[in-house]
Formats: structure tokens, C-alpha cells, sequence
């Protein structure tokens, strides 16, 4: 097993320290359980449009299964097919790599301005910080991303980045950073973000997207948006470079609609997305639009090492980000605490893969393991399988807490002996029963706290099952004679 | 069929009521019940709380207990989960204990998938009714045994009377977790709280609750709020129902 390597990163807070934060934020709170259900709710809605569900979804998963077995081949075939259609393509195996290709081909190209479509993958190499202090102006065109660049934040969700916001606080920001007057009203801060938007878009001389799909068998590159941002970015400047993480490769057209149908779906509960925009290469004689330069950045950053541990599934994820919805705990955090690119139940188990299996450390910790992102999962990625591995992980790199290691040395020993699990329960109920009120215990010590800080705690029966056996034995087949 | 009975470390320590109404029920459809005496737990809190060696050992030992079973039956979804798809998951790497927990986890049922699914009980001659309001709690870990909110509303429409409210959010996790609610207590309580608050806005008096873990949890929480619910284990509602319907 390749286990991927510990790096070192900023300090940052701990997490039950953020998720606290997150926790005490009731406005947050009432904001994302509302968002999140609805993007549920339509999700949840729109798949049976696709007869039996399921079926698309184990199609979905054999398709990425069959790509990462082949990654390579893949890999290679589309680099080959987009140089074919006069593109350039560049390898990155880190991000300070990426960061430096995009910067350079900039700088070569004299560039002043670019616009950006929403990529996550540029999000993960903080692309914008490193633009910016190169010299270029760089803008955020997705609407969401637009709202987080003029706050200077993060997103807090993968597809939807400012779920966090009400339309309020989007109105209030306008208006600072704007200077339009204050308004509520999505049609109004559209519009004076549209004004904006139109201006830079007329002036860019490059444009960055990202990739939803790379197609081998083509050299295409698909990018899905609903704003028609990132069609704007692809056709109009002069030079457009894709930032694409290497698992995004996909072998043939055909394949496309399977996952095209899925993303959508799954991530907005739209049928499709309102823009799907395919780049085969640079403007050929003829075209009408699109750049004179074409440039894809394919990005490895810690990629290939989990193509190559127990973690390969988390690799088929295309992002949409159903499974943040489904998750009762990103209902309640947001995105922002778990203070990692990738939030929700794919960013506990891809973020320790990728930025540090030592300061993401509790995010694979931190799940009730309740499935429903499985159950979600358009590419049926078993993510409670992939978190319960990261956990075994830990407890084998001895990180575990003394007590739990400890405790759970006792409970083996307990649970391998009746005689012991008997008396042990007996006397465990003898210890709590002296504090105990009408059979409920409402306040315990040590970890037992993390329980009663919240909710009494039962105390057992007085006479277990086991200890009733005997009786219910003979009762039972009294019954059944009589 | 002769059918033993795992009765959950759960279902034993705090909730034996459980159990023992399972056997009465399956003894009035007519099976032979044993309970092999020497079960204790699935390991399920080792493997969760990521302790693979300490799950295994306990795992294996609860493998040879129940070798020799025809059928095993549990009231928990979430035990009977983790016998089906983790304890051939943990011995992936050695073959003969892998048949082994293989063997096992074909022949383990949650009681309500082995009433509906596997038994597919007529319920119609044994008259179930009960009278009062009740809503239903679905449990995470029947995700992991193909077992929908639907398959376990169906049984619970199966009783006459009962006025039943559909609960605001019925499939999102109440926050047990196992270890995780008490590691992270505060976003397990958060999580709880969201739950108790959607059983209020139901008024219903009844809680249908099919895992200990659910049950200690969400009733535990109930309680600190000073909300004072009943709940019960769909076999509880059951063996009342036949006892009652029986004697009609």
C-alpha cells in the first residue's frame, strides 16, 4: 500500500475549534440546511428521469474504474489527440508546477488580463494568489466565485461555492465593493454583476477553466457551466489555457453523455447544465471564435499516489458535489470549517490524501459514517469504506488517543469472554446506577462527556437478556402449547 | 426454520425487551429460536473507531459462534450491516475466514427485511392494530442492508388505527455515529437536536425507532430537552399487536 506522504503546511486551527465556530453561527446553521435540502430535494427528484438510476450510475463507476486502470494509456492518448488539434499540452506533478506553467504562459504570451472560469483544481494550487502577485489581473467570472473574490473568501461548497451567503450579504458586499446601492434582490446583484463581468470579458486576453471531462479518444476538453462564464473564457481571449486534474480523462465521446447526464443531476438536480462547452484545440482557418492559443495543464499533485493505495475509488469523483448535500454534518458546518479545499464527505477522505494525512488528521474522524453520501454518490464511491480505512490508518500510525487505544484493548478482551462481558456490564451499571436518576445518567466523565454535554445517557437494564434467557425459553413453549 | 437470535450488545445490555419480543414473535410464525450464549458484540465500535485488529478478533470469534446457524436474525440494522459488509470486507486477505464470514453474512437478517422480505408475512390474519399517533426515525446503517424507508413504512401501514406522520428529514443521520458522538459531541448534539426538533413537529406520541443506538441517542436527547416521547422498536409494536390481534 502506498500510503501517501505526510507534508507540512500553514499551521491552522483545529477543527473542532472551526466546526465549533460553525456550530454557534445559527444564521449559517438556518442557511445551509435550507440550501442543502433543496439541492438535495432536486437532486433526489430528477434521477428517476433516468429510468432505473442505478444502472447509469454502475456504468458511470465501470467507466472511471476502467480509465484509472488504464490511466496511462489514457492520459497519453489525450495529450497526443490535443497537440493533434495544435494545442499545448504540459505535465504537472505539483502544484507549485501548475502555478508556474500558467504563469509563464502568460507572461510568454504578454498578457495583461484573464478571466477565470470556476475550477476547483485552480482553487487547490491558489492559482489566483500566484496571478496576482506575477502581475496579472486576474477575475473571477462564475458568479459565486465573483461574489468570493470581491469578500476575499473561499468557497464553502464545491459547485456552489457561496452557499454560505445570503442574498443579503451578497447585497451588502455590492454595495462596499461595488458602490451600487443596497439591495436584497438576485435580479439587481446579477445585473451589476453582469455589468462588471461584460467589461472584463471584453478586455481579457486569456482565459483560464478548468476541466469537467478530457475526452482521450478526441483531445476535448468539457467544461459545464450555467452562466455561460465559461464559454465566454474558452472563445473570446486570445490564449486559454484548462487546468485539468489527471483523473479527469475520460476514453471516448460516447462516454460523455453518460456522465454529463449524472453531473448535472446530481449536483443542481438540473437535467443539464445550461452551457456544455467542448474545446478541441485552438481557433482552425474558418472558425468564428476561439483562441489563437490553446493550452492544457493536466496535474498530478498527489494524484497518482492515490491511484496507487486503498484510496483509488475516491479518484472516479467527478465533483459534483452530492455528497456535501446528503451529509448531515456539512448541513451543519458549512464548508469553511473543515478548512481544506474540498469540503463534505470527499474532502475528509481526498484532502489528507492531498494536503497532509497529519493536519487533516480529524476529518476522516469526524463522520457519524451514516451513508447517505454513498447513497448519493453518482459514481457509487463508498465513502464510509474509504473513511473507516483513513481511521485504520491513523490507529496504525499510533496517532489514536491513549484512552480509545487502551480502551478498546479492554473491550477486545471483554468482548472475547462471556464471563467477562457479563460481570463487566453488571458492575457497569453498578457504577453508574449511583449516580443515575429515573434510569438516566445526565452527567459522565472523561470521554463520556463528549455524550452528557448533550443528552442523558440510559442506564442499562437491571436484568439483561442474557440473565432473562432461561425464562423466556420456557415461557415461549408455553405459549406455543397453549 | 430454526433461527438464532443475535441480540446486539445493545439490544441485551440496555434494551432486552427487543429481543425478547423477536422471539416471541418469530415462535408465533412458527420457528425454533436459539440464542447461542456465548455473543456478545458485532465489534462494530472497534471498527468504527478505526481499531481493524481489535474488530477482527472480535469479529472472528462471533464467526464460529454462529457457524453452525441456519438463519441468524438480529433487531438492528446497523449490527446486521456491519456482519454483511464488513466482516467479509476485514478478512478480505485471508481465504478460509473469508468464506467464513462470507457463509455468515448470507445467512444474517435485520428482523424487518427477514418478516418482509425473506418470511414475506401475511399480516392480514393476525388482525395488527394500534391505536395513537406515531412517526418513524429510518436508520442510517439500513442503507447498508438495501433496506429503504419505504420497506419499513410498509410493515408499520400494516397496523390498523395507527395515525402515522411522516417525519421531516426521516433519513438524515440523528447523529450516533458510535465513538463519533462522543468525540465530536458538539456536532453529534447539533445533530440530535435538529432530529428532536422535526419528532416535535410531528405531535406524534410514538417514536419508531429500529436501533438501540438511534434509540439511546435521540430519546437521551429528548430527555435533556425535558420532551417526553415514547419509543419503540417496531417489535415491540409487533408482539403486542399479535398477542392482541391473536386474542381476538
Amino acid at each position: 500500500m502506498g500510503e501517501p506522504q505526510v507534508t507540512k503546511h500553514a499551521v491552522r486551527t483545529d477543527f473542532k475549534k472551526s466546526a465549533g465556530l460553525a456550530l454557534a453561527n445559527a444564521r449559517l446553521g438556518a442557511a445551509m440546511n435550507a440550501a442543502t435540502l433543496r439541492q438535495d430535494t432536486g437532486r433526489r427528484a430528477i434521477m428517476p428521469e433516468l429510468g432505473d438510476p442505478l444502472v447509469v450510475r454502475e456504468l458511470a463507476k465501470a467507466i472511471k474504474n476502467h480509465t484509472l486502470q488504464n490511466l496511462d494509456r489514457y492520459l497519453a492518448q489525450l495529450a497526443d489527440n490535443v497537440r493533434m488539434n495544435g494545442g499545448v499540452v504540459h505535465f504537472a506533478q505539483t502544484a507549485e508546477q501548475a502555478r508556474a506553467i500558467i504563469c509563464d504562459i502568460a507572461r510568454k504570451a504578454g498578457i495583461k488580463t484573464i478571466v477565470k472560469a470556476k475550477s476547483m483544481a485552480s482553487e487547490e494550487i491558489e492559482l489566483n494568489d500566484a496571478l496576482e502577485a506575477a502581475g496579472f489581473d486576474v477575475a473571477e467570472t462564475d458568479l459565486g466565485e465573483y461574489i468570493l473574490q470581491l469578500a476575499a473568501e473561499k468557497p464553502s461548497h464545491i459547485v456552489t461555492p457561496v452557499l454560505h451567503k445570503t442574498r443579503e450579504d451578497i447585497g451588502q458586499l455590492f454595495h462596499e465593493k461595488l458602490g451600487i446601492e443596497y439591495t436584497g434582490d438576485p435580479p439587481t446583484l446579477t445585473a451589476a454583476a453582469r455589468k462588471v463581468l461584460r467589461e472584463k470579458f471584453r478586455h481579457a486576453d486569456m482565459g483560464i477553466t478548468g476541466a469537467n471531462f478530457g475526452v482521450a479518444e478526441t483531445g476535448t476538453i468539457c467544461i459545464v457551466t450555467n452562466e455561460g462564464n465559461g464559454r465566454f473564457c474558452s472563445s473570446r481571449p486570445r490564449v486559454v489555457v484548462s487546468l485539468m486534474g489527471m483523473e479527469k480523462v475520460i476514453p471516448r465521446m460516447r462516454d460523455l453523455p453518460v456522465f454529463l447526464k449524472l453531473l448535472a443531476k446530481s449536483a443542481t438536480g438540473q437535467r443539464i447544465t445550461c452551457y456544455t462547452s467542448l474545446m478541441t484545440g485552438p481557433r482552425r482557418p474558418g472558425d468564428f471564435d476561439g483562441p489563437e492559443e490553446y493550452h492544457l495543464v493536466i496535474m498530478d499533485r498527489g494524484r497518482s499516489e492515490i491511484l496507487g493505495s486503498e484510496f483509488r475509488d475516491a479518484l472516479r469523483c467527478i465533483r459534483c458535489g452530492a455528497c456535501l448535500n446528503a451529509c448531515p454534518v456539512y448541513r451543519k458546518l458549512g464548508g469553511h470549517a473543515y478548512q481544506s479545499v474540498y469540503p463534505g464527505p470527499i474532502g475528509k477522505v481526498i484532502t489528507p490524501l492531498l494536503d497532509g494525512v497529519i493536519e487533516y488528521e480529524q476529518l476522516p474522524l469526524a463522520s457519524s459514517l451514516c451513508g447517505a453520501c454513498l447513497e448519493a454518490c453518482p459514481v457509487r464511491i463508498d465513502l464510509p469504506t474509504l473513511l473507516l480505512q483513513h481511521r485504520d490508518l491513523i490507529s496504525r500510525r499510533n496517532r489514536m488517543p491513549f484512552v480509545w487505544k487502551w480502551g478498546f484493548k479492554g473491550w477486545r478482551i471483554a468482548m472475547q469472554s462471556r464471563f467477562i462481558y457479563s460481570w463487566g456490564s453488571w458492575f457497569g451499571r453498578l457504577f453508574l446506577s449511583v449516580t443515575a436518576k429515573d434510569g438516566w445518567v445526565s452527567r459522565l466523565f472523561g470521554p463520556g462527556a463528549g455524550w452528557t454535554d448533550h443528552r442523558d445517557f440510559p442506564l442499562m437494564a437491571a436484568k439483561p437478556f442474557h440473565r432473562r434467557w432461561a425464562t423466556i425459553q420456557q415461557n415461549v413453549n408455553e405459549e406455543g402449547k397453549s | 426454520m430454526r433461527v438464532s437470535l443475535f441480540a446486539t450488545c445493545l439490544g441485551d445490555l440496555f434494551y432486552p425487551d427487543i429481543p425478547e419480543c423477536v422471539v416471541r414473535i418469530l415462535n408465533r410464525l412458527g420457528h425454533r429460536i436459539d440464542f447461542p450464549e456465548e455473543q456478545t458484540c458485532c465489534g462494530q465500535p472497534a471498527l468504527n473507531s478505526g481499531f481493524m485488529d481489535d474488530f477482527k478478533a472480535v469479529a472472528a470469534r462471533m464467526i464460529r459462534i454462529f457457524e453452525n446457524a441456519e438463519v441468524i436474525v438480529t433487531p438492528s440494522g446497523s449490527c446486521c450491516s456491519i456482519v454483511r459488509e464488513y466482516y467479509p470486507h476485514a478478512f478480505r486477505d485471508d481465504p478460509t475466514m473469508h468464506a467464513k464470514a462470507v457463509a455468515m453474512a448470507g445467512k444474517t437478517f435485520e428482523l424487518v427485511e427477514f418478516l418482509q422480505k425473506k418470511l414475506k408475512v401475511d399480516w392480514k390474519p393476525w388482525n395488527l392494530s394500534y391505536s395513537g399517533s406515531a412517526t418513524y426515525h429510518y436508520s442510517c446503517h439500513h442503507r447498508g442492508i438495501d433496506m429503504s424507508p419505504q420497506d419499513v413504512i410498509g410493515l408499520i401501514k400494516e397496523f390498523r388505527g395507527l395515525d402515522f406522520r411522516l417525519l421531516e428529514k426521516m433519513e438524515q443521520c440523528c447523529g450516533f455515529g458510535g465513538t463519533f458522538s462522543v468525540k465530536f459531541g458538539d456536532i453529534s448534539g447539533a445533530m440530535v437536536r435538529d432530529k428532536v426538533a422535526c419528532i416535535k413537529a410531528t405531535g406524534a406520541d410514538l417514536l419508531i425507532c429500529n436501533d438501540g443506538g438511534c434509540t439511546m441517542n435521540i430519546i437521551g436527547a429528548c430527555r435533556r430537552e425535558g420532551f417526553h416521547i415514547e419509543a419503540k422498536h417496531i417489535a415491540q409494536m409487533l408482539d403486542e399487536a399479535m398477542r392482541n390481534g391473536k386474542s381476538r
